[in-house]
């Protein structure tokens, strides 16, 4: 294992060992998410965060200090993000349970989350841009 | 023909059939939205949702029997949501460079988010548990369920809102962002991130890594922002 970055070489190492092991730090990640987001449960028991979000800042906060992305991992996580919508087809089939709840209070219902949806993307786009140029303003 | 019933029975109670199926559909769904030349009604998850729920409807299948074989596809979520952790180290310098922005956008997207599904509820004369559903709908379904269930809501009808609410977001983006001329990757991400989660997340990805690193870290904080809010709702209002 060479101490630098993978990034940007002719051949990056990726054979079936080092993709195995991309996918090990994610399930490691994970899993460690899943255990801090339980004992925080333990000391505060309305707190809610989903374990894989945990997992993914320690994933960033142990990157950002090793300054290094293998290439297994770094191939491994690009085929997942690829098929990100595939995985939430079984969820969204779920709705099928539910077709009672939907047709008793659809319209509204749809109508309120497409008009929240709309004001959420053009409040939060709106504020962004609005601090970006003003912070990009202060800077020299 | 008694033969042909004896497979079905048999392919029927395997995982395999409907992990097929999803995959199957899932493809489908791609070259039908490339066909369509990638507009983004055409969502993949919206597709490939409808064509599984009418192929349970016409078998009679039921969707624990479905799950049976979906739940492997399920399962991926998980490391595919500790893997948006690679584009957002790629795209770090720029988070770096844009906390000013990204915290704004974050607070008031996030009281957007909830503020107007309560109010547009409300003003449509829902009852209390449905308004307290309604209220999580733009964090992930895990979550959702949660603070639906602590602000006396519906699990169930808030795990809906959650995925309806994350396909409208995948699909008005992209051309609400460009009818604005808004050509900040950035921030288009951050905005999808924050109103529809995960499956703006996808949606994002499907348009600029930039937009799907952005979209990443805002369904994280949007996520950890509406737990914090609705906690100290709960607090407050028994206060």
């Amino acid at each position: 294992m060479t101490p630098k970055s993978d990034e940007g070489k002719a051949k990056p190492r990726i054979t079936p060992a080092t993709l195995l092991a991309g996918f090990a730090v994610l399930i490691s990640c994970q899993l460690a998410g899943e255990t801090l987001v339980s004992v925080a449960r333990l000391l505060a028991p309305s707190f809610v965060f989903p374990g894989p979000v945990a997992g993914m800042l320690l994933l960033l906060a142990y990157l950002g200090w090793r300054r290094r992305l293998p290439a297994g991992l770094d191939a491994m996580a690009t085929g997942l993000i690829g098929i990100l919508s595939l995985l939430f087809v079984p969820s969204a089939v779920g709705i099928v349970q539910y077709g009672g709840l939907i047709l008793e209070w659809g319209p509204p219902l749809l109508l309120a989350l497409v008009i929240s949806t709309l004001l959420t993307l053009l409040v939060t786009v709106g504020t962004y841009l609005a601090l970006a140029r003003l912070s990009n303003g202060e800077e020299p | 023909m008694s033969g042909i019933a004896e497979i079905w029975v048999y392919l029927s109670a395997s995982p395999l059939l409907w992990l097929t199926a999803t995959i199957l559909a899932y493809l489908l769904a791609l070259a039908i939205s490339a066909k369509l030349g990638g507009t983004p009604i055409a969502n993949s998850v919206l597709i490939a949702g409808l064509l599984i729920i009418a192929l349970l409807q016409v078998t009679q299948t039921s969707y624990a029997q479905y799950f049976e074989g979906a739940q492997f596809v399920h399962f991926l979520l998980g490391p595919a949501t500790v893997a948006l952790a690679i584009p957002l180290y790629k795209n770090l310098e720029k988070v770096r460079r844009s906390l000013l922005p990204i915290g704004g956008a974050l607070l008031a997207g996030s009281l957007t988010a909830m503020g107007s599904a309560v109010a547009i509820a409300m003003a449509f004369g829902a009852p209390a548990d449905v308004v307290a559903s309604i209220a999580p709908k733009s964090t992930s379904a895990p979550i959702a369920m949660e603070l639906a269930r602590n602000l006396g809501g519906i699990p169930s009808l808030a795990a809906v809102l959650v995925i309806l609410t994350g396909i409208l977001g995948a699909v008005i983006v992209t051309p609400l962002m460009n009818a604005l001329k808004i050509k900040d990757y950035a921030a288009r991400g951050f905005a999808v991130g924050v109103a529809s989660h995960g499956i703006g997340t996808a949606r994002a990805f499907q348009v600029s890594e930039v937009a799907g690193a952005f979209s990443g870290i805002a369904m994280a904080l949007n996520g950890a922002l509406t737990s914090i809010l609705v906690l100290v709702w709960v607090l407050l209002s028994q206060a």
